[in-house]
């Protein structure tokens, strides 16, 4: 579980976050949507410790990650997974090496281990076949899929997602919104997902935070979004006209 | 203010880079790695530009040095000193800070703007020490090898420009080059070599892991490593000098 109490960002005067105040749950997927440049992602690297928080706290569990050391920082973060938007894989190392990477930095296992269980986070993304290409002989898609395996290959307690599908055809992206999903369950993870796809919110959306402006507008589940009466919030989630069209067969269904 | 921001700053990411590694075995195989792209992959243009400038010192020494009473051996005598005191270690080392600097500047600035340098940091890795310490480690260890590369293949065409258009013989210059040679020149050269190491890969570095911004701010902190780290070659070769030769 993470813990945002009273979280506030600063740049120079310009304040990007106010007063994010929520709970990430275990096991759950929880997304936090918003349009680009309302501070979903400089939320999501104030958690991580990316950015430091101006004020307020982060708690992973019982910890408060924000008043850490760097040194102690280092440690939890082996707790942690990160996903980045453009995947953010290893020039300098092929895919077998950069799902490698983390294990041999921070384990003590044999090649042949290290080997097994690059494999087999490989194999668990349903990648076969690319462990000797480079991240810029594959496609977008592969490359997010060897950073899920990259970010699970030390078993992290704690998943960050930074627009996991962006880039990505409709196809790939639901794949890959669903092992996001299938891992948070299987690893009982607790996956922060930051999108603006409403898609994945409807798809894998088991808590949903929407930010406006730096500020938290709404939580709820993603059964809840399409009834909210937030003003913000439906102009964000209705914006499409994919989205217009399943409004107004919501709404027909409700008068039925 | 701003220039002493920037030393403080390069100061805490110099602390940073040199601190204990996570596993000191991957730090030795990335320093490896990093002396053949940075160390291996120069030899080809350092022998090219040793053998040319070699040559043309040797030219410009004899057609310059018409007096009767100089004796031809002298042009050995210049061309070696002139190769072991500033050529082979101050010359190559402006040149290394174009390629090797920009190289360096230019791959971290892209890990940064990629945003790879935050995937080492979320697994808990410090990225300036993994990143740049074996490129610094690496480059003080090849540098003074290609320094000497660079003094017995900038002596060899200093030879060969000489046979070939007549201005000095073999015998004369052989005799040149040993004339009065001071050992310490090339324990000179070779310690400049190892400080200019550091100044360029650190300050490429430096550079490059600070890009904010996209490609074209690469290529900004890319042309701003090179001109740093050449002007304090410049500079530190006249401190090194004034401290060693005096």
């Amino acid at each position: 579980m993470i813990r945002c109490i009273n979280v506030c960002k600063t740049f120079d005067d310009r304040e990007v976050l106010s007063n994010i105040d929520t709970t990430f749950e275990k096991g759950k997927t929880n997304l936090i949507i918003g349009q680009s440049g309302s501070g979903k992602t400089v939320l999501l690297k104030c958690m991580v410790g990316l950015h430091e928080v101006t004020s307020g706290d982060i708690m992973y569990s019982e910890t408060n990650f924000s008043a850490l050391s760097n040194k102690q920082r280092s440690e939890e973060r082996k707790k942690i997974g990160m996903i980045f938007q453009g995947g953010a894989l290893f020039d300098f190392a092929t895919v077998e090496g950069n799902v490698l990477f983390p294990l041999n930095m921070f384990t003590n296992m044999s090649e042949e281990e290290k080997l097994d269980r690059a494999n087999f986070c490989l194999r668990r993304v349903n990648l076969i076949n690319v462990n000797h290409l480079y991240p810029s002989q594959i496609s977008g898609g592969m490359q997010k899929r060897v950073a899920i395996a990259r970010a699970i290959a030390l078993n992290p307690k704690y998943l960050f997602c930074d627009e996991p599908n962006s880039g990505l055809d409709p196809i790939t992206a639901g794949i890959i919104d669903n092992l996001i999903k299938e891992l948070t369950i299987e690893y009982d993870i607790t996956t922060i997902i930051n999108t603006h796809d409403m898609n994945s919110v409807m798809q894998i959306g088991d808590k949903v935070m929407f930010i406006h402006e730096g500020k938290k507008w709404w939580e709820g589940s993603k059964d809840d979004i399409l009834d909210s009466d937030n003003p913000e919030l439906k102009k964000f989630v209705f914006a499409s006209e994919m989205a217009q069209m399943v409004k107004k067969y919501h709404n027909r269904l409700k008068m039925k | 203010m701003n220039f002493f921001a920037s030393i403080g700053k390069y100061t805490l990411f110099i602390h940073r880079v040199f601190s204990k590694p996570e596993k000191w075995s991957i730090y030795y195989s990335r320093t490896i790695i990093e002396i053949e792209k940075l160390g291996i992959n120069s030899i080809g243009i350092v022998l090219i530009i040793s053998v040319f400038m070699g040559a043309v010192i040797t030219l410009q020494t004899a057609y310059n040095t018409t007096s009767p009473l100089l004796p031809t051996y002298i042009i050995g005598v210049a061309a070696r000193d002139s190769i072991l005191l500033e050529f082979s270690s101050t010359i190559v080392a402006l040149i290394l800070a174009g390629k090797v600097g920009s190289n360096i500047s230019s791959e971290i600035g892209t890990m940064r703007i990629t945003e790879q340098i935050d995937a080492l940091e979320i697994m808990g890795v410090n990225s300036a020490g993994f990143l740049v310490m074996p490129k610094i480690i690496g480059a003080m260890f090849f540098f003074p090898v290609l320094t000497i590369l660079s003094m017995v293949i900038g002596i060899f065409g200093g030879w060969l420009v000489g046979e070939f258009t007549g201005v000095i013989t073999t015998m004369e210059y052989i005799k040149g080059i040993q004339w009065g040679f001071i050992p310490f020149y090339v324990t000179y050269s070779l310690v400049k070599s190892v400080i200019f190491a550091f100044i360029i890969t650190s300050v490429a570095a430096f550079h490059g892991y600070h890009v904010k911004g996209g490609s074209l701010e690469v290529g900004k902190a890319s042309t701003k490593a090179v001109v740093v780290s050449s002007i304090l070659v410049l500079l530190f070769n006249l401190v090194i000098t004034q401290l060693l030769l005096k």
